[in-house]
């Protein structure tokens, strides 16, 4: 029997204390153990992106991380950002422009563009598609996506207002 | 679960590291970003029978510029870190343009600079990057420090110096002489894929206008990053242009790279952008160095 390790991670701001196999990876460990299955899982090898959460504030592959590696660290998944009540303006935004189809890849969209969003409050077409260069999506076309990001920094910049 | 059952360490000093990689020798692996790593264990290509684990020790993550010019980059460093460095981009802005290359930004928070030296994979831009700027490399092991030049460091694909009991400590990046330009040209299927082939350079004019020294390292095309001896014997003393160019990408072609044949792209593809891009990466290069 493999040896258990126990980690305590900070996941959505509720702490969590549990053992696990070195070998499971943070997407596995977030999905099954906690039962956060907002994240997707892909392909398990760093290309398609589904996997994305923030790690300690920044977009990260969970597939390519294994969860003891979380111990001690912060992680943020797609539902930290809103309720079906409340939905961040991002979500609004990919949900107004027909930003998705079958949704399987947004979840890594969402957690790639809410960071760059806060670092770029006005960003250009060019660098949304820079930002969103390392997650696939098989539906869209990427088009209006890029139309959802410009209307979620318009929405976001009116709340700062207020 | 994907990977094979192993054992893992995650020791907070180097000193520590050191002795467990020296405990461990063949059965251990070094964990960096794990970007390369992970995805190998995932598929069970790679069945590591134990992993020590770097994250955890904050003295190898550093961009320290030295008062000689040079920067010392721990082998730790993320590469967002490197690419979005304020003194890199004034001193190697070539790195600064490299970094953005590499794979995508969610990758790049987690991949080590180190790292993906230490891996030597042949279709990879920094170990061709530090082989161009002859990179000097800091080995570690437990009791022992030996430093190696880029130029003595890769043997094969994925092979290097390195033995199981060292460790890839830092990289130190020399300063360039003045009147130099350098250039990165990149052909992949797709932004943040893997390169068919590149080209990176750098070419130091003299004050008559004439090239005093060129480096330029080939990506892609071979076992591991091509450092071209054709360009300095075709290039020094001349006055640069595209009929001296055209020269080299033809020598180059001809003499110096051993593509292979895969999804990707065919050998004779690759023979074909080798030209095109040593074209394109010497004109800039020379362009950049004149400014
Ligand atoms: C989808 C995807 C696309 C990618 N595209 C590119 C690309 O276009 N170009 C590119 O260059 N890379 C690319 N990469 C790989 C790059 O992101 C990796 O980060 C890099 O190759 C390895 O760095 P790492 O820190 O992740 O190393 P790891 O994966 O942790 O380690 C790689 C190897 O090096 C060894 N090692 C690591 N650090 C040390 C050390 N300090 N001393 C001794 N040995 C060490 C490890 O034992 C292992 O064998 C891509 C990765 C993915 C997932
Ligand atoms: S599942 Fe992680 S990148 Fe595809
Ligand atoms: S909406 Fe279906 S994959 Fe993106």
């Amino acid at each position: 029997m493999t040896k258990l390790y126990t980690i305590k991670v900070k996941v959505n701001g509720t702490e969590y204390e549990r053992s696990v196999e070195p070998r499971l990876l943070l997407s596995d460990f977030i999905r099954h153990d906690l039962g956060l299955s907002g994240t997707h899982v892909g392909c398990e090898h760093g290309l398609c992106g589904a996997c994305t959460v923030l790690f300690d504030g920044e977009p990260m592959r969970s597939c390519l991380i294994f969860a003891v590696q979380a111990n001690g660290h912060e992680v943020q998944t797609v539902e930290s950002l809103g309720t079906p009540e409340h939905m961040h303006p991002l979500q609004e935004a990919f949900s107004e422009k027909h930003a998705l189809q079958c949704g399987f890849c947004t979840p890594g969209f969402l957690m790639t563009l809410v960071p760059f969003l806060e670092k770029h409050p006005d960003p250009t077409e060019e660098e949304i598609r820079e930002a969103i260069d390392g997650n696939l999506c098989r539906c869209t076309g990427y088009q209006n996506m890029i139309g959802a990001v410009q209307l979620a920094a318009k929405k976001m910049a009116a709340r700062q207002e207020v | 679960m994907k990977p094979i059952p192993f054992e893992y360490y995650a020791p907070s000093s180097v000193a520590e590291a050191l002795d467990t990689i020296a405990e461990l020798g063949y059965s251990g692996k070094i964990l960096a970003g794990g970007q390369s790593l992970i995805p190998s264990m995932n598929f069970r290509v790679a069945r590591p029978g134990a992993l020590v684990d770097l994250n955890n020790i904050p003295e190898l993550a550093y961009i320290r510029p030295n008062g000689d010019g040079s920067v010392a980059i721990g082998t730790m460093t993320r590469d967002s870190k490197v690419e979005h460095d304020a003194e890199i981009k004034r001193r190697f802005p070539l790195i600064a343009e490299v970094m953005t290359y590499i794979a995508h930004p969610q990758i790049r928070n987690r991949g080590t600079f180190g790292g993906a030296i230490a891996h030597a994979d042949p279709a990879a831009q920094l170990p061709a990057i530090s082989l161009l700027m002859n990179a000097d490399l800091k080995l570690l092991k437990k009791g022992g420090e030996r430093w190696v030049q880029a130029e003595d460091f890769f043997l094969g694909p994925f092979m290097t110096v390195l033995e199981p009991d060292e460790m890839l400590a830092e990289v130190v990046l020399k300063p360039l002489p003045a009147r130099t330009g350098s250039s990165y040209k990149q052909v992949s299927r797709q932004r943040g894929g893997y390169a068919q082939v590149a080209v990176a350079s750098a070419a130091t004019l003299d004050e008559a206008g004439r090239c005093k020294q060129v480096r330029m390292v080939l990506i892609s095309v071979g076992d591991t990053p091509i450092l071209s001896k054709e360009v300095s014997r075709i290039l020094v003393g001349q006055k640069p242009g595209q009929e001296a160019f055209e020269a080299v990408a033809e020598a180059v072609a001809k003499g110096e790279i051993d593509p292979g044949t895969d999804v990707h792209a065919t050998a004779d593809y690759r023979r074909h952008l080798t030209r095109v891009l040593v074209v394109r990466s010497l004109t800039e290069a020379f362009q950049r160095a004149a400014l």
